[in-house]
């Protein structure tokens, strides 16, 4: 059993080396406005954070992550560009796995940084792997901007690409919408019906709720007008499946998606900023030959990335969680910033599950 | 010591119950006056009767404070994460069928499958400024099914009666709620999903997991179960 004095211990440690790598130590409150995380991630959020609430401030989570807060905190008062490091527990609500703890520590390092995208990805990335440096672990990447760019350039609708692009984190949900949009599911009875037919509003059913019959009319119409757009193109959709298929090692997954590039040539921005971002890790001794690069990679369980993710996992323990994980969020700094916005990446470390390691290494 | 069987105190249930048990020769009955939750068992030596709220019977054999109770599939899978390791059913009692449905309003022409709903409620949400809100009391099992399903922006708000009228009275846009025959939710102008069914609930009888069985209880269960077995 890992001792807690030992895990705070470990968490100290790991946050002065974060500071001798530049960062300011922020704080963040344990008590965070639920109104904040429930519009970024939805309900879903209600299942793995803890609620309370009082009659003044309404509801309240303990916080569930720092990325959050210290966002919040950078775009109220930060200076340009900007490093933190913080640790400290988050709390997370365990409903199916006993075994969990549903209190840990977190050491992060994040970098707000306009200039060298590239570098500051390299840069957090060796920061993480020189910290777990010796630990029998995986080191998987990707790219969630690759898809977000193929998606984009698709020869469809804005409409079916917005679609498209609200779910990127959804890939259920994501691969129900693409089978649709390219003609692959047959319509359903009440679709088809609803096409057919004058199906407008008669008046029979009575108008209730605060969604109003115009919205109901404009859906039928979007509906329509989407009926008439040809799918999407059967090579446009090949290559698509490909790249989200692809699982290399860094040089040839590249290769790979150059390829899948001749007929998604949107891809192409975005893999001369992979080039880059290898090239600056290779600069800073990475093993760039060796490392593990998914193009699905952080579409699960890492909503608010939109660039470079990347995760450490103990190789011969795959029921443990990532021991340390990050990415790439400019939208989320977007999303919180009141208009303002700054290119963001960092990640975090779970020093409890480093000990753990070490001590089964012994 | 008693084996203790938990059944809900009030209305058609227990009666229901009490029935279901006296075909298989176990008669129940409430003791005392109307208003007292105390009830006798007679058919089985051992063990005892304990009347409860139908909502309260999942956690009390969560805790182990009932070796045996009777109440919906529904409120036991709401109620109990991972329920099978906390209870084991045992028969399913043919009465009490409520399916957990999501519902929404007959006039909403464009919505009829997860698939709408979910491009509806990033619409609304567009429009509105805030996330389509669903009524109703079943908000672990309705957020999983969403989940599971992949629809956003959407958020719960809790209702616990009188559920069907919260769409007309503008406090949610929709509802997920229990219905038998869906009369009520017709009443109320409201359809069902074509792909919503969230759960099928009957009246179940469990047993807890949890609960400690001595001999006397063990006996007593043996008994019991021999008996439904026999009547089946």
């Amino acid at each position: 059993m890992t001792l807690r004095s030992d895990i705070q211990a470990r968490a100290a440690q790991l946050r002065v080396r974060f500071e001798a790598a530049g960062a300011q130590v922020v704080d963040t409150p344990l008590l965070q406005r639920a109104g904040t995380l429930l519009d970024l991630y939805g309900e879903d959020i209600r299942a793995r954070a803890y609620v309370t609430t009082d009659a003044l401030r309404g509801e309240q989570m303990l916080r569930p992550d720092f990325t959050v807060p210290v966002v919040e905190a950078h775009m109220r008062h930060g200076a340009e560009p900007a490093r933190y490091t913080y640790s400290g527990e988050v709390f997370r609500r365990q409903e199916m796995d006993p075994d969990r703890p549903n209190e840990y520590l977190q050491v992060g390092y994040e970098v707000f940084e306009r200039d060298d995208a590239a570098a500051a990805d390299a840069e957090v990335f060796s920061l993480f792997a020189l910290q777990v440096r010796g630990l029998p672990l995986r080191a998987a990447t990707g790219d969630i901007g690759i898809l977000m760019a193929a998606v984009e350039g698709l020869n469809t609708t804005d409409k079916r690409k917005t679609a498209l692009m609200r779910h990127i984190w959804r890939p259920r949900r994501f691969r129900s919408l693409l089978d649709r949009f390219a003609g692959r599911s047959p319509v359903p009875e009440s679709r088809r019906k609803l096409l057919s037919t004058e199906g407008n509003l008669t008046g029979s059913a009575v108008e209730i709720g605060k969604r109003r019959a115009a919205e109901v009319q404009a859906r039928v119409d979007a509906l329509r007008e989407d009926a008439k757009e040809p799918p999407i193109a059967e090579n446009e959709l090949l290559a698509l499946e490909a790249l989200m298929a692809v699982r290399e090692t860094v040089p040839f997954a590249t290769e790979q998606m150059r390829d899948i590039a001749v007929d998604l040539p949107q891809i192409n921005p975005a893999l001369d900023r992979l080039d880059a971002r290898t090239a600056a890790m290779k600069a800073r001794g990475v093993d760039v030959e060796n490392l593990d690069f998914e193009a699905s990679y952080g579409r699960t369980s890492m909503e608010y990335y939109d660039g470079f993710v990347f995760g450490f996992y103990a190789e011969a323990r795959p029921d443990l969680p990532p021991v340390a994980s990050g990415g790439r969020y400019d939208a989320l700094t977007r999303q919180l910033g009141d208009g303002e916005e700054i290119p963001a990446v960092g990640g975090v470390l779970r020093p409890d599950l480093m000990l753990q390691l070490e001590e089964a290494r012994k | 010591m008693t084996l203790k069987l938990g059944v809900p105190s009030k209305g058609r249930l227990m009666e229901k119950t009490f029935d279901w048990f006296a075909k298989r020769g176990v008669t129940l009955s409430r003791t005392g006056s109307d208003r007292e939750y105390a009830g006798a068992v007679e058919g089985v030596s051992n063990m005892e009767l304990v009347l409860l709220s139908a909502g309260e019977i999942p956690r009390e054999l969560a805790a182990g404070r009932i070796h045996l109770g009777v109440t919906g599939t529904d409120l036991v899978q709401e109620k109990l994460p991972r329920f099978e390791q906390q209870v084991e059913e045992l028969a399913e009692l043919g009465f009490g069928h409520a399916d957990l449905v999501l519902a929404v309003p007959q006039f909403w022409i464009d919505v009829d499958t997860l698939d709408d709903l979910d491009a509806a409620a990033s619409a609304f949400r567009a429009a509105h400024g805030h996330r389509l809100r669903i009524a109703t009391k079943y908000h672990r099992l309705v957020r999983e099914f969403l989940t599971d399903a992949g629809v956003a922006d959407y958020q719960l708000v809790d209702s616990q009666g009188a559920t069907e009228g919260t769409v007309k009275n503008e406090t949610a846009e929709m509802v997920a709620d229990i219905t038998s025959t869906g009369e009520t939710l017709r009443a109320n102008h409201l359809k069902l999903l074509g792909d919503g069914l969230v759960l099928k609930s009957q009246a179940t009888l469990w047993r807890s997991r949890m609960a400690k069985y001595g001999t006397d209880e063990k006996a007593a269960l043996n008994t019991l179960l021999d008996l439904l077995e026999h009547r089946r």
